[in-house]
Order: C-alpha cells, then structure tokens, then sequence
C-alpha cells in the first residue's frame, strides 16, 4: 500500500507543529519551513492527480483497518482535484504574505498549515465522521487565522462566523446520530451499498438525516439563505487569509457533491430527489440575493465576497441537475471560480494599499499607483468572472447552461444565471470606473507595489487562461471525476472490495 | 429509560436553542454548551441503550452494547470543549474590543429602554 493519499494530511500537520514549537526563537525559519511545506504540499498535489487519474480508488486504510470497520482515505479524480487546487492557492497566499508580512508570523504559519491540514484531510477522507473531524481542524484553524491580526471589524465578523459554525457542527452531529442509528454505518461506500437495501420504515429517517446534512454543508457552502455569515467575514479576513478562504467554501459545495449528489442521487432512494430540489431552490435564491450584495457593496472586497456567494450559486444549480455532465460542468467552473476570486481578494488588497485614505471603498479617490498593471489584472480578472469571453468563467457558465438544458427547471436557472452574469458586469464596471478612473492625483509618492505581491495574482489569473488554453484537457478531467463520482457501484467495489459482495 | 434519555435531550435542546438566541455573549456560550451535550447524548443513544452489558464481542454472551458511538461522543465531547474554551477566548476579546457583550457588537436601540439607554450613554460620557 503505497502512503501517498496520507501526505497532504501529514505534510502540514508536521510542518504546523515544527513552525509552532520553534517559531518564537526563529521566525525567519519557521516562514520559510511554512513556504517549504507549500511548495511540498503542491509537489504532493500532483503526483496524487497523476495517480488518481489512472483511474479507480486508491483506497488508504488507517492503520489498515479494512473499511467499514476502520476509516479510509479515498483517492479518486475530484479529491485529487480539491487537494491540487487548495495546494494552488496556499501557494498564492503564501507567496502573497511573504511580501506583506503579516503581523503574528508564526501563529499566521502554523494556523496556516492547520488549515491546509483540514482542507485536505476532508478532501480524501471516505468516512462520515471523520468529515466531521477534519471540518472541525479547519474550522478552529480559520477562526484563528480570520482574528489574528485584531481589531473590531474582524473580531465582531469572527464572532458571527464562529457561533453559525458552531451550530451548524451540533447539527452535523445529530444528522450522523440518526444516519448512525438507521444505518449502523458512517463509511460513505458502505451507506451507498447499505441505506437503499433498508426498510421502508427507516427511509423517511435518512432523508431528514440527509437534509439536516444539507443544511450544515450548504452553511458552510454559504448557500441562501445560509449566506449571511461570508460577506463580512471574508471582507474582514487579511489578504491572504481570505484567498484561502476561497476554498473553504469549495469544502460545503464538495461535501455537497459527495454526500447529496450520490448517496441521496434522484432515483436510487424513495426520498432521494427531495433533496436535489431543495438545492436547486436554494442555489437560484443565492444568485438572486448575491447579485443584489454586489451591486449594494460599499467596498471591493466585499464586492468579492458576494462573487463568491454568485458562484456558489451558480455552481449549485448545476449540482442540482446532477447528471454526468451537470456534474463536469460544475467541477469545471468551480476551479476557475476559485482561483479567480483568490486572485481578487489578493487584488483589492493591492488597490486599497495604494490609493491612500480611501482604500478599499467603491469611491472616487487618488489614483493607484501602477493603474496599467493594477488596473490590466482587474479588468482581466473581472471579465473572467462575470463570464465574459474569452475566459474561463465563459466556458464554465457556457457547460452549466449546456447541462442544464434537459431540466425541466431550465429557462428559470438560465434566467437568473444569465441575469445574475449582467448584474456582475454591471456592478463590477462601476467599481473598475470608480477605482481607475475618477480619480484624483495621488498626494503621497508612488510606491509600486514589490513583484513578489503582483506574483501571485498575476499566476491565479494566468491560471484562468490556462484554463482556457487546455480546456479540452481540463474538461476531459472533469468529465472523467464526474463520471466516476456517480458511478455509485464502482465506488462501493473500489472502497469495501470482496466484502461488498459477500454481505447481504 | 429511552423515553426519559429523550426528554432529557428535547429539554437541553430547548434551553440550549432559547440561551443560543438571547444574543448576549454569555448565554450564547451556554447555549451552545447545552446544545452540544444534548448532541452528545443524542450521539450516545444512536447505538441504542442497552444497559448493565459490556462494549466487547465474544468476551461475554450477549446482549452487547455498541461501542462506536462512545468512541463518536469521545471525540464530540474533546472537539466541543477545544471550540467552547476557543469561544469563550474570543467572547472575551469581543468584550474588550467593541465594549459590550452583544454578539453583533453594537447595542440594539430597544424602544422603551432607548431613552433610559441615551440618557446613560450621556452619563458614561
């Protein structure tokens, strides 16, 4: 059994518990072992993309324990994908920090570590609790990070943050009571086999455990109306922070894809597509209700947040959908809607440093320093995530809407995903005319930002083209984790093997 | 002893849910506290209750009791005390930051307490 599915999880915890132990007396080489780490993390990534897209599970038992009796880590397409895509943006984040420094150095690295070691450890695992487990360590880890560098705005956003998700654990908790207590498992394969073999009594149990379940991710996911918590924790988070914290909302939007979207599937269960239509609905409201917050943003990065809220949205309908290529679809525009809203946050972090007193506000105010540059990525970037041509986020909204044709729900989710797409361009014009062009001459010397911040936005912007660039590459891989996300048998033969079979 | 188990959880759920929406930072601390030990028991009980019989196969005849579910309430009770000390951290630097104990930070304008409330602003000022 080879120990690669482990090293995401491992890397960083190990990494985290050096930069804490021995961060105080050396924080020049607790940064760098932090950067060191990254960088592992991200060779790891894609060696585990390779390996995964041989095909099949890699399925790692913890302590060999043979699933269902102990917890397995499950290396397929999507997971792979999720891990590559967080180690990107760790990248981003810490290449970012290195040249703004944040304040806390070693608390920011090791928290930083914790965090990767949650997003990834939720990512591979294929055990329900364990899901439970790893949400919790990046949870505690982004609290951490979210106030660590004080004041009121963030310790009043943290506040919030922290007790929705503290709830939102207790209800998680319960919703694995009664799947425990109905099904006697919380192996994810070992449910897919078992839940639709059971009485027709104990069905109705599962679905309310299965829209309790939809509830927890879809806060996490940041689903309406569980929403209201981001926009002002992801406004308040540092820069970098909030870079990664684009991907935490990928963990719901995961969570969702692997839990809903195969284990309750329209059609394998009694109750199954009661939750799909749930989804659906609460992925048109969050278009609606977040393209009303961009418009109504006072500043660029809760501008940003609200994109966040848009995708989700947009990416949900598709999720909703469910079928193979709904499911491509989706995968597809949720990398480019990552990277992309990485990339902004990083962005507004820049413009806000340099045009003096009115930072970050959606007012007329002094000129930024670099507008060529500065004002170039923004335009590149928010052409990208409006869904313009020719970048990533045209195709990936092209694929949803492609996909979503054969529903019967199809010309309302064109509608609003259209109408929500007009509101971005809209609201993000304004915004780039405010901040680049009615503008005043600066009062304080230019100082161009160091290449070391441009670095990172300029490569998660790349990494939209690339996107383009290889789309018939990226969207075959899509293709292929979707496929194999839904192929429901294939999953529980891979994860319980012979034991599968010989059960009942 | 179900019927009892249950009433128990419905009650901490209850106060829990009523403390967590009282929006002032200590009850919500306490609300959550319950709501996380009825989850606990709730947890517990999803192995079923089968009382005075050991979590251990083969050592004894049956009946057995599950023993995952306590390995479940094990970690739900460590992960609950690790977020409540971290909450109450964070409430209290809340306190010290924004000068109050509400959880969006700011007082509410309360109709009948506004005047009695402007009139002791006027007198801390």
């Amino acid at each position: 059994m080879s120990h690669l599915p482990i090293l995401p999880i491992l890397l960083p915890f190990f990494a985290g518990i050096a930069i804490a132990l021995g961060g105080r007396r050396h924080p020049a080489r607790a940064r760098l072992l932090g950067e060191i780490a990254v960088l592992a993390g991200f060779a790891v990534a894609l060696m585990l993309v390779i390996r995964a897209d041989q095909g099949g599970q890699q399925v790692y038992a913890l302590g060999n324990w043979p699933a269902p009796f102990g917890i397995v880590l499950i290396l397929d397409r999507l997971s792979a994908l999720m891990v590559v895509l967080t180690s990107v943006l760790a990248l981003g984040a810490v290449c970012y920090a290195r040249g703004r420094s944040p304040q806390r150095l070693t608390s920011f690295h090791t928290l930083f570590q914790f965090q990767l070691m949650g997003l990834n450890g939720a990512f591979l695992t294929g055990d329900l609790f364990n899901l439970f487990v790893f949400f919790e360590v990046l949870l505690i880890a982004s609290y951490g990070l979210l106030v660590i560098e004080g004041g009121a705005q963030r310790v009043r956003a943290g506040l919030h943050y922290v007790l929705v998700n503290l709830a939102g654990s207790s209800l998680f908790l319960i919703a694995l009571g009664i799947v425990y207590g109905t099904a006697g498992t919380l192996n994810l394969a070992d449910l897919i086999h078992k839940v639709p073999l059971l009485p027709a009594d104990r069905q109705p149990l599962i679905a309310a455990a299965g829209l309790l379940l939809l509830v927890v991710f879809g806060l996490k996911a940041a689903l309406a109306p569980l929403y209201l918590w981001l926009p002002a924790t992801y406004a308040a988070a540092p820069a970098p922070v909030a870079a990664l914290f684009a991907v935490m909302t990928k963990v719901g939007a995961y969570a969702l894809l692997r839990v809903h979207a195969v284990l309750f599937a329209p059609g394998s269960l009694p109750y199954g597509g009661l939750v799909q239509y749930w989804l659906l609905a609460a992925a048109l409201v969050s278009l609606i209700l977040g393209s009303v917050g961009v418009l109504a943003s006072p500043t660029l990065p809760r501008l940003v947040a609200y994109l966040v809220v848009v995708s989700l949205g947009t990416m949900m309908v598709s999720v909703a959908i469910g079928s193979p290529e709904a499911v491509a679809a989706s995968l597809y525009y949720m990398v480019h809607s990552t990277l992309v809203t990485a990339a902004l946050f990083l962005l507004a972090d820049l413009v806000a440093s340099q045009r003096g007193p009115r930072g970050d506000q959606l007012e007329p105010g002094e000129r930024v320093h670099q507008p060529t540059v500065i004002g170039g990525l923004f335009l590149l970037l928010a052409t990208s995530v409006a869904g313009l041509p020719p970048f990533s986020g045209f195709f990936g909204k092209l694929m949803i809407i492609q996909a979503s044709a054969p529903s019967s729900l199809a010309a309302l989710a064109w509608t609003l995903i259209l109408a929500s797409s007009l509101v971005v361009v809209v609201a993000l014009s304004r915004a780039g005319s405010r901040l680049f062009w009615k503008t005043t001459d600066a009062t304080r010397p230019a100082v161009p930002a160091a290449p070391i911040l441009l670095l990172p936005v300029l490569a998660l912007a790349s990494a939209s083209a690339l996107l383009v660039l290889f789309g018939g590459a990226a969207q075959q891989f899509a293709a292929a984790a979707a496929e194999q996300l839904l192929d429901r048998s294939a999953y529980v033969q891979g994860v319980l093997g012979e034991l599968a079979e010989e059960r009942p | 002893m179900e019927i009892v188990l249950s009433i128990a959880i419905g009650v901490l759920v209850a106060t829990g849910v009523y403390l967590l929406l009282r929006a002032r930072l200590f009850p919500v601390v306490l609300g959550l506290t319950l709501l996380s030990y009825a989850v606990n028991v709730f947890l517990f009980v999803s192995g079923r209750v089968t009382g005075g019989s050991a979590p251990l196969l083969k050592e004894l005849p049956p009946p057995y009791t599950d023993p995952l579910p306590q390995a479940l309430v094990l970690t739900a009770i460590v992960i609950g005390f690790g977020m409540t000390a971290f909450l109450l951290v964070l409430a209290l630097r809340a306190l010290g930051e924004l000068g109050n104990d509400h959880v969006d930070g700011v007082e509410p304008e309360l109709p009948e307490a506004a005047a009695g409330g402007q009139h002791a602003e006027r007198q801390r000022r």
